[in-house]
C-alpha cells in the first residue's frame, strides 16, 4: 500500500460523511496512481457513523466530477473494543499502516468540516514525495483563537525541544511508515494521565526521535465541538502531555541546542481579525478568585517569591492588570518542575494552572486588542524568547533536591 | 522454743533462696528478651525510617494535612513519629513477652488482651491516616473544579467535603477500636442527617430563586453565552 488515511470516529454521523467524501476526492485527484486505503477506527458509535462512512465510500464521486480512479480505492471500517479512546484508535490505524506497509499515512479528524480535497495533497505529498516523517498543520485562525497554544504550548515546546513547530497539538497530520513503526515500538502509549493527549505525544515522540518534521498550511481551523472551549481538558491534552514528556526526554531537552526552524509549505501564519465577543471581565475574575482560593495549593507548587508576585498582580485593578512574560514563564517552569517531582497529584497541578493561564490570556487580550497580525506575531516571538532565555531556570529547579 | 524459731527462719530463708533461685533465671530471661527486643525494635525503627524517607511519606503526610496537625501538637514529623511508634510497639511487645516468662499469675490474661488489641489500634490509626489523605485529595479536587467552573464559595465547598470525610474516618476508627460504637454511630447519623436536611431546607427555601437562576443559566443560557464568550484554547 502506498497511502493510508485514518479517520478515528465516535458518534460523528453529522460530519464524517462530508469529511470522507473530501478525502476520497483528494486522493483521486492528487494520487490517482497510488494504492490507497481509508481506514476508519470507530469507538462503538451509537449513531449511524459507520453507515455514513460506508455510504460515503460507495458514493460514486467519479460521476459527480471529472475524477477517475486508476486503482480501487478501499475503505475499511473497524470497531475497537473498550469504548471511545483516541489512543486506541490511533494505535489501530498505526497497526493497519504497518501491516499494509503504507509509505505515508494521514490522520483526519471526523469533525473537520473545513476540509478540502487539497488537504490530502498538502499533508501527504511532503511525506510521500519529499521524505518528511511528520507533517503537522498550520491554520488560518482568528487572532484570539488557540491562545493556549500561542501562550504556553508552542513557546515552551519550542524552548525545550528546540523546534519551531507551530501546532504541536495537531488533530490532522501525516506521518511516514518509518515514524509509524517507531511509534508502535515506543512507550508513548503508557501515559499515566488516562490516555489523553495522544496527538501531542506523536509530535513529541517525533521530536525526541529526531525525525524529519514539516508544516503545511491547511486553511481555516473550524471548531465544531463544544468541548473545544473547555480549558481544563485542553490543558490536560497539551500541557499535561508536554510536562509528562519531560521526564523521559530529559537528556534531549536539557542539552543546549539552538532552536531549528521547520520547513513550511504555504503560509506560516494567517490571522483574521473580525470582531468577536470576549468576556474579559470573567477571565479577570476567574484569575483573581482563583489566586485567592487556591493559595494553599499554589504554595505547594510554586516558589514563595513567584506566589507573592502572582498575588501582588492579582490585587491590581482590571485596567492596570498585566501578567508579565517573565513571571508567566517562571510560573510555567515551576509548574513543570513540580509536576516532575509530583509534589501533589499531577492532574491537580494541571488544574491549578488553569486560573493563572486565564490571567495571562487576559493580559494577551489587552495587549493585542488593536494589534495587527505582525504585531501579534512579534509579541508571541518575545514570549518564545523569554521561554528560551529562562530555560536554565527550569534546569535549576529540575536538578534541585527536594 | 528458740530452736523452733530458728528452724522456721531457716526454712523460710531456704524457701526464699529456692524461690529466688527459681525466679532468677526467669528474670534474666526476661531481661535478655527485653534487651533483644530493644535491638530488634531499634533495627526496625531505623529501617522503617529509611523506607519512609525513600517512599516520601512526609510529602504524603504534608499533602494529607497531617504534618500541620502534628506541628500544632508540637510532635515530630510523620515518618519520625511512625518509626518511633513502631519502635515502642515492638519493644513493648518484647517486654510483655518477657513479663509472661516471669509466670506471674493473672498478668498473662491481661497481656494476651493487650496483644489482641494492638492490631485493632494499628488498623484504627491506618483508617484515620488514610481518611486524612482522602479528605485532602477530594477537598482539593473539589476546590480546583469549583474554582475552574467559577462556582461561588469554592473554599466553603472544599472545607465541607474535607470535614465530612474526616468525621467519617474518625467514626470508622472509633468503631474499629470498639469505643462507644453505638454512641458514635448514632451521633454521626444525627449530625450527617441534620447537615443534609439543613442544606436541603436552605437550598429549597432560602435559595429557591438562586437555584432557579442557577438552573436557568446552566441549562438555557450558558451554552449560548459560552460559545459567544469563551475562546477556544486549541
Amino acid at each position: 500500500m502506498d497511502l493510508l488515511v485514518g479517520v478515528p470516529t465516535h458518534n460523528n454521523a453529522a460530519t464524517v460523511g462530508e469529511v470522507v467524501q473530501a478525502i476520497r476526492v483528494g486522493l483521486l485527484k492528487y494520487f490517482p496512481r497510488e494504492r490507497v486505503v481509508i481506514v476508519n477506527a470507530d469507538g462503538g458509535s451509537k449513531d449511524s457513523t459507520r453507515d455514513v462512512i460506508a455510504a460515503a465510500s460507495i458514493n460514486d464521486v467519479q460521476h459527480s466530477s471529472d475524477l477517475y480512479a486508476l486503482r480501487t480505492l478501499h475503505c475499511i471500517s473497524t470497531i475497537y473494543e473498550g469504548g471511545p479512546a483516541s489512543e486506541v484508535a490511533l494505535r489501530a490505524i498505526l497497526a493497519a499502516a504497518e501491516l499494509s506497509r503504507a509509505k505515508a499515512c494521514a490522520i483526519i479528524a471526523p469533525e473537520s468540516t473545513s476540509i478540502t480535497p487539497d488537504w490530502m495533497e498538502r499533508l501527504l505529498r511532503p511525506v510521500y514525495r519529499d521524505d518528511f516523517d511528520l507533517v503537522t498543520p498550520l491554520y488560518r485562525r482568528h487572532k484570539f483563537d488557540g491562545l493556549l497554544l500561542r501562550n504556553l504550548v508552542y513557546p515552551m515546546t519550542r524552548a525545550l525541544y528546540a523546534k519551531r513547530l507551530r501546532e504541536p497539538y495537531a488533530v490532522e497530520f501525516a506521518f511516514s511508515g518509518r515514524l509509524g513503526s517507531h511509534l508502535l515500538e515506543q512507550q508513548v502509549w503508557d501515559h499515566g494521565a488516562g490516555g489523553v493527549g495522544t496527538e501531542m505525544r506523536v509530535t513529541l515522540a517525533a521530536m525526541a526521535g529526531q525525525f524529519r518534521l514539516g508544516q503545511t498550511f491547511l486553511g481555516t481551523k473550524q471548531h465544531l465541538d463544544s468541548g473545544s472551549a473547555d480549558l481544563v481538558p485542553a490543558m490536560r491534552q497539551t500541557v499535561g502531555t508536554l510536562f509528562w514528556s519531560l521526564d523521559a526526554n530529559f537528556q534531549l531537552w536539557s542539552a543546549n541546542h539552538p532552536t531549528e526552524s521547520i520547513p513550511t509549505f504555504g503560509a506560516e501564519h494567517d490571522l483574521t481579525a473580525e470582531p468577536i465577543r470576549v468576556n474579559r471581565k470573567r477571565l479577570y475574575q476567574l484569575f483573581t478568585s482563583g489566586v485567592g482560593e487556591l493559595e494553599p495549593v499554589l504554595k505547594s507548587i510554586v516558589s514563595a517569591q513567584t506566589l507573592t508576585e502572582i498575588q501582588s498582580i492579582a490585587k491590581l485593578a482590571e485596567d492596570d492588570f498585566r501578567y508579565p512574560h517573565e513571571l508567566w514563564v517562571k510560573t510555567a517552569y515551576e509548574f513543570a518542575a513540580s509536576y516532575h517531582k509530583s509534589v501533589i497529584n499531577r492532574d491537580h497541578i494541571i488544574q491549578a494552572l488553569a486560573p493563572l493561564y486565564r490571567g495571562k490570556v487576559y493580559t494577551f487580550l489587552l495587549e493585542n486588542r488593536d494589534a495587527s497580525a505582525e504585531e501579534m506575531e512579534a509579541h508571541v516571538e518575545t514570549l518564545c524568547l523569554t521561554f528560551e532565555r529562562l530555560k536554565p531556570y527550569l534546569l535549576d529547579l529540575w536538578n534541585a533536591k527536594e | 522454743m528458740w530452736e523452733m524459731i530458728m528452724g522456721e527462719l531457716d526454712h523460710a530463708m531456704q524457701e526464699l533462696a529456692r524461690n529466688f533461685a527459681h525466679f532468677l533465671p526467669r528474670l534474666l530471661a526476661m531481661l535478655i528478651i527485653a534487651l533483644l527486643g530493644w535491638v530488634v525494635a531499634y533495627v526496625i525503627k531505623f529501617s522503617l525510617r529509611g523506607i519512609l524517607r525513600i517512599a516520601k511519606f512526609d510529602k504524603l503526610s504534608d499533602n494529607a494535612g497531617a504534618t500541620q496537625l502534628l506541628n500544632k501538637l508540637a510532635l515530630p514529623s510523620s515518618s519520625e513519629l511512625l518509626s518511633r511508634t513502631v519502635f515502642w510497639v515492638v519493644w513493648l511487645g518484647f517486654i510483655l513477652l518477657g513479663v509472661q516468662v516471669l509466670g506471674i499469675v493473672g498478668l498473662q490474661e491481661h497481656i494476651a488482651r493487650i496483644f489482641l488489641y494492638l492490631p485493632r489500634l494499628f488498623v484504627a490509626l491506618l483508617i484515620f491516616f488514610f481518611g486524612l489523605v482522602a479528605a485532602s485529595f477530594f477537598s482539593r479536587a473539589a476546590l480546583l473544579a469549583a474554582v475552574n467552573a467559577g462556582s461561588p464559595s469554592p473554599g466553603l465547598l472544599a472545607t465541607l467535603i474535607r470535614s465530612i470525610i474526616i468525621i467519617f474516618a474518625v467514626t470508622m476508627a472509633f468503631e474499629q477500636l470498639g469505643l462507644g460504637e453505638r454512641t458514635i454511630l448514632v451521633a454521626f447519623a444525627i449530625a450527617f442527617g441534620a447537615l443534609m436536611l439543613g442544606l436541603a431546607i436552605a437550598f429549597g427555601i432560602g435559595g429557591r430563586d438562586l437555584a432557579r437562576r442557577f438552573l436557568e443559566r446552566r441549562f438555557l443560557k450558558e451554552t449560548q453565552e459560552q460559545k459567544q464568550d469563551e475562546l477556544s484554547p486549541l
